[in-house]
C-alpha cells in the first residue's frame, strides 16, 4: 500500500474528524456570539425567497442520501427485499434531483451575493473561501452521481467499496485499500467532502448545527431567572469560585 | 395565583412635543453601531401616520402578535411551531430594509478636502449600506408633523380601519383638528410574541422584572422574532446576524436609574414603576374572545399591591420587601389601574403590552379653543370629547381595539382634572361634582394632578434596585448590546468583528456608578473608551466623552498667542 493511500484514506479522515470535533467544541465555547446564520434577507427578499429554501432543502435531502448510502450496508437493504437495481434507480433519481436543487440553489445564492450590492459588501473572505469548497464538493458530487449511475459506461457500485471504507473509519479498522480501488471521481469527491468538514468549524457553516429542533417541544413563553449558582453579576470563571463553594459545585 | 413583578412605563401623550430627544439619546446610547444604523429602539411617530417601519400596524400584512384559534387557544399569527420551522430558510414576513429606511451619512470630508473651485463643495448623502451616493426618500420619521400628509397619512393602518363617515372627516379635517406624537419603545409584554417566535429559545422574559431580552450567545439569527413582534420592536443586526431590541436600559434599571429615554425626556412625560401581576392568568386573559374586552382583561391581571392577600402571595413567590414597597408607590399602577387614564397600545395584538399611554386631550382642547369657547370649562370639554369623534375613534383604535368608552373615560378624567384644578388655582370655590361626574373623588383628582403635573423625579420613577442575593447574574443573562461593537465593548475576537466573548455592559455601568456614588462632588463619569456614553449618565455633570466647552480666553491671552 502506498504512502499516499494511507495519507489520503487513513490520516486525512482521522485528522478531519479530530479537527471537526475539536474545532466545533472550541468554536462553541469561544465564539457563541459569532454562531449565526448571518442572514442577508434584510437586504434582499425576492431572490432569497426561492434560492434559500431550494438550496437548504436540497442539501438536507443530499445529506439524508449520503447517510443512507454510506452508513447502511448493502446486505441490510437486500434483506429488506430491495434489489441492487431498485436501490440504484432510487438513489440515482432522487440523488440527481436533490443535487440539482442544491446546485441551482447555491448558484442563485452566489449570483445574488455577487450582484446585490449590500449582500456583496457583507460577504467576508471567509465566506468566499467556504463557497469555493462547498461548490466544489457539490459539483463533484453531482458528477459522481452521474458517472456512477451508468449513463456513460456500466456505472459503479460504491456500496461495495466507498461505503465499506467510510464505515471502517468509524469502526477504527480503516481499510484504505478499498478506496484506492474506487474510480478517480469518487476519490476526488471524497476529498472535497472531507475538506468541507475540515473547514466547517471555522466558517458560517456551523449554523447547520443549530437547527432548532427543541422549538417544537418547548412552551411559547420563556422566563429566565437567576439560578442558585452565582452571586453578583458575572459568571465566575473556573478557579475564581468564592470561598466556601462546595467541591461539587466547583466542578460544574 | 403566582405573583410576578414587571417594570412598566406610562407615557403622558399630552406632554409630548415631538422633539425626538428620547430617540436621539437612546440611539446614542444603544444603536450607534454598524449593523443597527437603521434601528431605533425608541422612535417618535406622528399620528395619524404610517409609523416605523412603514405600516407596521397592518397585521394582515406583517402577521405579528397572537391569534385566537377557534378552540380558544392562542397561536402566533404567523403560524404555529411546525409551520414556522418550514419557513426557516427564508422568512416570508420579514420587513425589508426599505420598509424601515436605508440609513445614510454625508460625505462631510469633501467639505474640507475638495480642491479650490468655482462651486462651493457639498456633502452628498451616501448610503451606509452600500457606500454609494443615494437619494434620501424615507426615514424613521419621514412623515413627522404630518409631512406629506394627504399623500402618506391615508396609508396609516389605524386610519384605514376607521371607515365611513368618520374616516371621511379625518381626511378632510385632520390637518387642522388632530395630530399628536406617539413615542414607542419595546412594550416588554406579559405575553411576548417575539419570545414565542424564537426558534433558538434565545429570547426570554426576565422573571425578576419582566424585561424582555435577547440572549446574544444563543441567538442564531432566524429572524422569526422580527415577524412575531406586532410592534416591530425587535430588529435584526445585519452585521452581527443577531436580533437586538430595546432593553429597557436594564443596566440602569437594576441600579434604580430610569431608562435613558425617560431620563432625557424634555417634557418629563414618562413614568416608570412596578406592576404586580398574576402570571398564571396571563394566557387566559390574552385569549379573551372579544378583542374589545382585552383591555379590561389586562387591567384585571394587575394586582393591587395594597391587598394583604396579594402581598402574602408575593412574599411566598419571593418578591423582596423593597420591591413590594415600590409597587405600592408605583406611579404606573396608579395611572393605569387606579385612575385608568393610561391605556395599553393595541391590546388586540394579545401580547399584553406593558407600556401604557395617557391619551392626549390637547388636540380636543385646541379645537375647542379655536371655536371661541372656554376650553378649560368642564362642561364644554366633556361635550367636545364626545362631539369630536375623530380623535376618540382614532385613539380607540390605538388603545382599546376600537372601544371608545375607556378612551372617553380617560379623556373625561383629564378634562375634569383641568377644570377642577383651575378653580383651585384661581382661588375660586372648587366644585366637588366635577370629579364625581367622572367617577373620581376630590382627593384622587388632586393626587392625579400632583402625579401628572408636578411629579418630581422620585415620584415619576419608582424603581427598586435589583437584588444580587436573590440569585444569578441578573444583568449578565445577556442582552443585545454588551457585545463586540456594542456599547459595552469595542473589541473583537479572532473571527473578526462580532466574534469572541463580550465584556458585560454592567461592568462598565457599575464602575461609573460606583465612582459617582463615592464621590463628594458632581463629577463627569470617567472616560472609558473615548465615546460619548449616555448609558451611565444620571443627569449630573457632563456625560462621559462629551466635548466640553473650553473656558473663554481673554483678549490678552489671544494676543499672546498671535505674537
Amino acid at each position: 500500500m502506498s504512502a499516499s493511500t494511507i495519507l489520503l484514506w487513513v490520516v486525512l479522515p482521522y485528522v478531519t474528524i479530530a479537527v471537526f470535533v475539536v474545532g466545533m467544541i472550541w468554536r462553541y465555547r469561544y465564539d457563541k456570539f459569532g454562531w449565526t446564520t448571518r442572514s442577508s434577507q434584510l437586504y434582499e427578499r425576492k431572490l432569497i425567497r426561492i434560492a434559500s429554501p431550494l438550496f437548504h432543502i436540497g442539501i438536507l435531502a443530499v445529506v439524508i442520501g449520503h447517510v443512507i448510502g454510506l452508513l447502511i450496508p448493502e446486505s441490510w437493504t437486500q434483506a429488506l427485499g430491495i434489489s441492487e437495481t431498485l436501490y440504484h434507480i432510487m438513489a440515482v433519481s432522487l440523488g440527481l434531483l436533490a443535487g440539482i436543487c442544491t446546485l441551482v440553489g447555491i448558484v442563485l445564492l452566489i449570483y445574488r451575493r455577487r450582484t446585490v450590492g449590500p449582500v456583496f459588501s457583507a460577504t467576508t473572505g471567509n465566506d468566499k473561501f467556504m463557497y469555493l469548497f462547498l461548490v466544489a464538493a457539490i459539483l463533484l458530487g453531482l458528477l459522481t452521481t452521474f458517472l456512477a449511475a451508468g449513463f456513460v459506461d456500466h456505472g459503479y457500485n460504491y456500496r461495495d467499496t466507498v461505503s465499506v471504507w467510510f464505515r471502517s473509519i468509524f469502526l477504527l479498522n480503516p481499510q484504505p485499500e478499498l478506496m484506492a480501488e474506487a474510480p478517480l471521481y469518487f476519490r476526488v469527491h471524497a476529498i472535497a467532502g472531507l475538506c468541507v468538514f475540515l473547514i466547517w468549524p471555522f466558517t458560517r457553516l456551523v449554523h447547520a448545527f443549530s437547527a432548532p429542533i427543541g422549538y417544537v417541544f418547548r412552551p411559547y413563553i420563556i422566563y429566565r431567572d437567576r439560578g442558585p449558582h452565582d452571586l453578583g453579576n458575572r459568571t465566575r470563571r473556573r478557579g475564581w469560585e468564592a470561598v466556601g463553594t462546595p467541591d461539587k459545585r466547583r466542578r460544574e | 395565583m403566582r405573583v410576578m413583578a414587571q417594570v412598566g412605563m406610562v407615557m403622558n401623550l399630552d406632554k409630548c412635543i415631538g422633539c425626538h430627544t428620547c430617540s436621539v439619546t437612546c440611539k446614542q446610547a444603544w444603536t450607534n453601531r454598524a449593523g443597527v444604523e437603521y434601528v431605533w429602539f425608541n422612535n417618535v411617530e406622528t399620528r395619524p401616520g404610517q409609523g416605523y417601519p412603514r405600516t407596521y400596524e397592518d397585521q394582515e400584512k406583517w402577521k405579528g402578535g397572537w391569534k385566537r384559534t377557534r378552540r380558544g387557544k392562542l397561536r402566533p399569527r404567523a403560524g404555529g411551531r411546525l409551520h414556522r420551522l418550514t419557513q426557516i430558510f427564508s422568512n416570508p414576513k420579514l420587513p425589508e430594509l426599505a420598509d424601515y429606511y436605508e440609513p445614510w451619512t454625508y460625505e462631510y470630508d469633501t467639505l474640507i478636502s475638495a480642491p479650490q473651485g468655482e462651486h462651493t463643495p457639498v456633502a452628498r448623502p451616501k448610503s451606509l449600506i452600500t457606500g454609494e451616493p443615494m437619494k434620501i426618500s424615507w426615514s424613521a420619521n419621514w412623515d413627522d408633523d404630518l409631512a406629506g400628509g394627504p399623500e402618506l397619512a391615508p396609508n396609516d393602518p389605524v386610519l384605514r380601519k376607521i371607515k365611513g363617515e368618520v374616516g371621511d372627516r379625518v381626511k378632510l379635517d385632520f390637518e387642522q383638528a388632530f395630530m399628536f406624537y406617539l413615542p414607542r419603545i419595546c412594550e416588554h409584554c406579559l405575553n411576548p410574541a417575539c419570545v414565542a417566535a424564537c426558534p433558538s429559545g434565545a429570547m426570554y422574559k426576565r422573571a425578576e422584572d419582566g424585561i424582555v431580552l435577547v440572549d446574544q450567545e444563543q441567538c442564531r439569527g432566524w429572524r422569526m422574532c422580527v415577524t412575531g413582534c406586532p410592534y416591530k420592536k425587535v430588529y435584526f443586526n445585519h452585521r452581527t446576524g443577531k436580533a437586538e431590541k430595546c432593553t429597557l436600559c436594564y443596566p440602569r434599571i437594576e441600579v434604580g436609574l430610569p431608562t435613558v429615554c425617560s431620563e432625557t425626556c424634555v417634557g418629563r412625560l414618562r413614568y416608570l414603576g412596578l406592576f404586580l401581576y398574576d402570571e398564571e392568568r396571563v394566557a387566559e386573559a390574552a385569549a379573551t374572545e372579544n378583542e374589545q374586552e382585552l383591555y379590561q382583561a389586562q387591567l384585571d391581571l394587575l394586582l393591587d399591591p395594597n391587598d394583604p392577600e396579594v402581598l402574602a402571595q408575593a412574599r411566598r413567590d419571593g418578591i423582596p420587601e423593597d420591591w413590594l414597597e415600590a409597587a405600592q408607590r408605583s406611579p404606573v399602577y396608579k395611572l393605569a389601574k387606579e385612575y385608568q387614564v393610561a391605556l395599553p397600545l393595541h391590546p388586540e395584538y394579545r401580547t399584553m403590552p406593558m407600556v401604557w399611554y395617557i391619551p392626549p386631550l390637547s388636540p380636543i382642547v385646541d379645537a375647542l379653543r379655536d371655536t371661541g369657547n372656554d376650553a378649560e370649562e368642564a362642561g364644554n370639554l366633556f361635550g367636545a370629547i364626545r362631539s369630536l369623534r375623530i380623535p376618540v375613534e382614532y385613539l380607540a383604535e390605538l388603545f382599546t381595539a376600537g372601544d371608545p368608552a375607556p378612551v372617553v373615560r380617560a379623556l373625561d378624567r383629564l378634562a375634569a382634572m383641568r377644570s377642577y384644578m383651575r378653580d383651585e388655582n384661581l382661588k375660586r370655590p372648587t366644585r366637588p361634582e366635577v370629579p364625581i361626574r367622572v367617577g373620581m373623588t376630590e382627593e384622587s383628582i388632586s393626587e392625579m394632578y400632583r402625579l401628572l403635573s408636578i411629579a418630581k423625579y422620585e415620584d415619576r420613577y419608582v424603581i427598586p434596585t435589583a437584588h444580587a442575593e436573590v440569585g444569578r447574574q441578573l444583568d449578565e443573562l445577556e442582552c443585545s448590546l454588551d457585545v463586540a461593537g456594542g456599547p459595552g465593548q469595542y473589541h473583537s475576537g479572532t473571527f473578526g468583528e462580532a466574534s469572541g466573548r463580550p465584556t458585560p455592559v454592567a461592568v462598565e455601568t457599575f464602575q461609573a456608578l460606583k465612582q459617582r456614588q463615592t464621590s463628594e462632588t458632581i463629577v463627569p463619569t470617567e472616560d472609558q473608551s473615548g465615546r460619548v456614553n449616555l448609558l451611565n449618565w444620571d443627569g449630573a455633570g457632563v456625560p462621559l466623552g462629551m466635548p466640553s466647552v473650553p473656558p473663554r480666553r481673554s483678549a490678552e491671552e489671544a494676543d499672546d498667542d498671535r505674537s
